[in-house]
């Protein structure tokens, strides 16, 4: 009797779960898939914002017309706690219980590669604003991304370097846990080397979130005398790196990617990234009206300023809903079309896909003088 | 009934397979607003609780009923899932799409998989088995992050951007038959005579040699057993996931499969099996707490440990799992 | 040469820092026998309360990295206290593993709850500058040099394990707990009482470790969220075991043959360092069991 009694109650309890959210006449779910706990919270926390301002703000312009009826979203963000697993589940969770009509997510590519596969199949557009490997958009076509990839950026960085910069040597120091630390350190070297330059250091190191004592690797690449110092790590490590090089006496410029764009680069490093040069999407002293709103709308809500991570979910969630209000249907082979076709201009620029749903879009150029981000060039594809 | 009693292995089958039909029916029948009650989330939930059961079980063999202590266990998971993945992904581009070709393929690597993680297993533990207590948890825990830095430098096994493109060929059917193969296996091993002297060495290691049983020889045997099966575990976790990344095997998610064990309660195999269950379930179902989340669950496994502290199922079991009572009688004469 | 001298010197450095980890572990083990994983934990606590309290001390005392230490550690000992009250004392006479699960279950709640943002929040912070960063070279050809940071580690570690040496040796409670590491029954027999010590050692432990939080502030100068403290503890946690669990100066060295091998192995093959390290460790434990300077004890039937 008892066990039945246990099993009518576990019944229960499921159906419990099972009911609750039923749409509401003119409100459907979006999801957000984003790291919200463990140590790569910060950037979940950061997308996060990005994308609800993008919401809010697509909200407070009347949302989209869906068969005649004004719909407004309801965005539903989920935690993956920076594991492929946990992604997948949340991504499940959106899809077969929120009924979400598209995924932003989620930051780290290992994550976005879990979740493609489950919205692909149930047919639900996901783009994620900063998963920078290249097989992200390859899981299938209703897979996009908001950012430029890995191959890209590497070599324009390597381009500036040697061309701009008229560098002739250079060490690297990069993470290979992570693919975007990686995939940035290897297009530098090729593209530093196919244009005549030496790489005369090329040193790794494990997982940036777990590191901080880097003196070994730059001790080693001291002796070698580099001119230059290529770093594609976030910025925490970046400006941690740049510390113990300086109090090492290894005084030569360095720069790295989209990962510096962050106040609390200068904040960690102070005056040893001083005259570091990196790629990024968008510059905050671009004077267009778009980028200015946002820096000045963003820095009023959360009390800080936007980093790279919170314009590209902006960006991101932006160039979903305005498809989606082009398409007019909450169907997500609507959407996804409407994507693919997308003219959106946004704070990084104006987006346009190419065959594999990545977007072709110009990176600026960027250098920390005085302890102020500083607009230097922009380089188009 | 009186059947069921004497083939316990029979009774486990039946069991689950009933538990199976009730889970499958759920996910068929329009119950709720015309939907059914278990969507593809609540099944993807019950397909990762059986790969954690069958982890959780085996990992059990050893730190439980062996009373050694290992922290590795996700070591193992790697190889197998990695082994797998390269068989029927990179090497043979197998797909879903014609099951007759796929399915025996899998099986074929993930039973590879298993058997090259229990080879990973005699190299681990065949030389630290003669070490005694945490030494082994030192080394077990020094190669589950020895296999993932090789993974990680590994360009063929795609390195750290992951292995992805993996056939989704775990269902909720695979799940079902290979947990319920695996636990009536382990099960069975650990009511033979090898189990009694597991738990002899448990109980007293100098006792159990002065009786004649080669103490290192048993725990060296029951430690590969134990990674075989997390190798396959590992290989059924990527034909889920579709998608590996080294990170999905740190040593973090040993300690996952540590804290689902000695919640369970480490002697006991319904032990392995409530506790992956509840607490695989339980940080999904705080989902709607937020970042909150990962400050209740805590607190649940301190209060659960504090208050039953030998495991939700301490020393009892299912009556599914005990031993038949036929034998049982031949060991009472 | 230069770069080998230079290599022992970053090996020293951060061995420093893993010695004020390990011997909180190796204390509380060899007391309890509790691997306390939330001791990583604490260190990071440590390193927090640095962050907070440093621009408080500075301006009460004029100057900042003395008081901070001494206010960091007396907190992290106080959080140290409390949690073996609250957590670990109900599971005193129970298994040693379910002792071994709740240490997991109040590591993972440190961990997320400090990274609520009402706490401690998960964002990067600037750990504040307790004293400027100067590079001082050591005179001869080979290009090495040294940071007063450097200098300062290594010299806070060196008194605070001196201290530790006489407190454990010649103080009262230290030689109680020394017989309670040996043989808890007999020492309670002999009218020790059980629950000071062992208070004892979850508060000098966990104080240690605080030092090692604002050591590892001002050598690295950043935060990167609560869960910092996971890998210097695991690697700590590791050299004590190297060294030989539950024995104190096995416990110094073993952390800096873990600093030291760690960077020597980087230096070597930088992508493969990290596994090298472990590498090492199984190697050196196959060989002596009982870790480099635990005794070897033979078992009583």
């Amino acid at each position: 009797m008892r066990r039945l009694f246990a099993i009518i109650l576990v019944c229960a309890l499921i159906a419990g779960v099972g009911v609750g959210c039923k749409a509401k006449t003119g409100v459907v779910n979006l999801g957000g898939i984003f790291c919200m706990t463990g140590g790569s919270a910060t950037f979940g926390t950061s997308s996060k914002n990005g994308a609800t301002m993008a919401v809010e703000e697509f909200n407070t312009a009347g949302g989209a017309m869906v068969g005649g009826v004004k719909t407004t979203i309801n965005y539903i963000n989920e935690d993956d706690a920076g594991s492929p697993e946990v992604g997948a589940s949340a991504a499940q969770k959106l899809i077969n219980q929120d009924k979400v009509i598209g995924i932003i997510g989620a930051v780290m590519s290992k994550v976005s590669l879990a979740v493609a596969p489950i919205a692909q199949a149930a047919g639900v557009p996901e783009i994620s604003p900063t998963s920078t490997n290249a097989t992200v958009t390859l899981v299938g076509d209703y897979i996009f991304r908001a950012c430029f990839i890995d191959p890209f950026q590497g070599t324009v960085m390597a381009n500036y370097v040697y061309n701009t910069l008229k560098l002739k040597t250079a060490a690297v120091l990069y993470d290979n846990g992570n693919d975007y630390n990686k995939g940035l350190a290897e297009f530098f070297k090729a593209g530093f080397e196919k244009n005549g330059g030496k790489v005369v250091a090329y040193e790794a190191f494990t997982d940036e979130d777990k590191t901080v004592d880097y003196k070994a690797q730059l001790t080693k690449i001291k002796a070698t005398n580099p001119e230059f110092l290529y770093l594609p790590n976030y910025y925490g490590s970046a400006a941690l790196i740049l510390k113990q090089a300086r109090e090492m006496g290894l005084n030569v410029p360095a720069g790295g990617g989209d990962g510096w764009d962050s106040p609390d680069l200068v904040k960690i490093g102070g005056a040893a990234v001083e005259g570091g040069v990196f790629s990024n999407h968008f510059s905050k002293d671009d004077k267009s009206p778009k980028v200015q709103d946002f820096v000045a709308k963003y820095t009023t809500k959360y009390g800080e300023a936007p980093d790279a991570l919170a314009a590209l979910a902006y960006d991101a969630a932006g160039l979903f809903l305005d498809a989606f209000k082009t398409a007019g249907s909450i169907k997500g082979s609507d959407i996804r079309d409407a994507m693919k076709k997308t003219t959106f201009v946004g704070i990084s620029g104006a987006y346009k896909f190419d065959e594999n749903r990545d977007p072709i879009k110009s990176a600026v150029i960027i250098k920390i003088v005085n302890g102020q981000q500083t607009y230097v060039a922009t380089v188009n594809p | 009934m009186t059947f069921l009693r004497t083939h316990r292995t029979m009774a486990t089958v039946i069991a689950s397979v009933l538990a199976y039909v009730v889970i499958k029916l759920l996910s068929i029948l329009p119950l709720v607003n015309g939907e059914p009650l278990l969507n593809a989330y609540y099944i993807q939930l019950i397909i990762l609780v059986g790969i954690n059961i069958v982890m959780t079980v085996s990992l059990g063999m050893v730190n439980g009923f062996t009373g050694q202590f290992s922290i590795g266990h996700a070591g193992f998971m790697a190889v197998g899932a990695y082994t797998s993945a390269m068989i029927t992904t990179v090497w043979l581009h197998t797909s879903t799409a014609n099951p007759w070709v796929g399915y025996p393929v899998f099986i074929v690597a993930i039973l590879a998989g298993g058997l090259l993680a229990a080879a990973a297993g005699y190299l681990v533990g065949a030389p630290s088995l003669r070490l005694k207590g945490d030494y082994l948890a030192i080394v077990t825990l020094s190669a589950n992050e020895l296999i993932r830095t090789v993974i990680r430098v590994t360009d063929a096994l795609g390195g750290p951007r992951g292995l992805g493109g993996i056939p989704k060929f775990t269902t909720l059917e695979v799940v079902f038959v290979f947990a319920i193969v695996s636990v009536v296996l382990m099960r069975n091993y650990l009511f033979s005579s090898h189990g009694r002297s597991m738990k002899a060495i448990r109980d007293s290691e100098i006792a159990a040699e002065s009786t004649g049983i080669n103490t290192t020889r048993q725990k060296v045997f029951v430690f590969v057993f134990s990674a075989f099966f997390a190798g396959v575990s590992g290989g059924v976790f990527a034909h889920l996931l579709q998608f590996i990344h080294p990170d999905n095997f740190s040593f973090v998610k040993s300690l996952e499969y540590l804290i689902y064990l000695y919640v369970g309660g480490s002697t006991s195999i319904s032990g392995a099996i409530v506790g992956p269950a509840i607490f695989t379930l339980l940080p999904e179902l705080l989902r709607g707490l937020e970042s909150w989340r990962m400050v209740i669950y805590p607190l649940i496994l301190i209060l659960t440990m504090i208050f039953r502290t030998e495991g939700i199922m301490g020393l009892k079991e299912f009556s599914f799992i005990l031993i038949p009572q036929r034998q049982r009688k031949e060991v009472s004469v | 040469m230069g770069q080998f001298l230079q290599q022992l010197i970053n090996g020293i450095q951060i061995g420093s820092i893993y010695a004020l980890i390990a011997l909180g572990y190796t204390m509380v083990y060899g007391i309890v026998r509790l691997i306390n994983f939330a001791h990583a934990d604490i260190f990071m606590f440590g390193a927090y309360m640095g962050f907070f309290l440093a621009p408080v001390m500075a301006k009460v005392f004029g100057g900042a990295f003395i008081p901070t230490i001494i206010a960091a550690m007396l907190i992290t000992g106080l959080l140290g206290f409390v949690m073996e009250k609250l957590a670990y004392r109900p599971l005193r006479y129970k298994s040693r593993l379910s002792a071994l699960i709740t240490a997991l279950g109040v590591s993972i709640f440190l961990e997320n709850f400090c990274a609520m943002p009402f706490v401690f929040g998960p964002t990067f912070r600037a750990f504040p500058d307790l004293i400027v960063a100067k590079n001082i070279p050591i005179p001869g050809n080979l290009g090495l040099s040294v940071s007063n940071v450097l200098l300062l580690d290594i010299g806070v570690s060196v008194i605070l394990m001196v201290l530790l040496f006489w407190f454990v040796n010649k103080t009262l409670i230290g030689k109680q707990m020394r017989a309670v590491a040996f043989d808890k029954p007999t020492a309670s027999l002999m009218g020790i009482n059980i629950d000071v010590v062992i208070s004892t050692a979850f508060i000098v432990g966990p104080a240690l470790a605080g030092a090692g939080g604002i050591l590892y502030g001002t050598t690295y100068g950043m935060l990167a969220s609560p869960f910092l403290g996971i890998w210097p503890g695991l690697k700590a946690f590791i050299a004590a075991v190297l060294g030989g669990i539950g024995n104190i100066p096995g416990a110094v060295l073993g952390a800096y043959i873990m600093g030291i091998s760690e960077a020597f192995a980087t230096s070597v093959n930088s992508n493969l360092g990290y596994g090298i390290a472990f590498a090492i460790l199984i190697g050196i434990l196959l060989i002596r069991p009982s870790g480099l300077l635990g005794k070897f004890m033979p078992e009583k039937v």
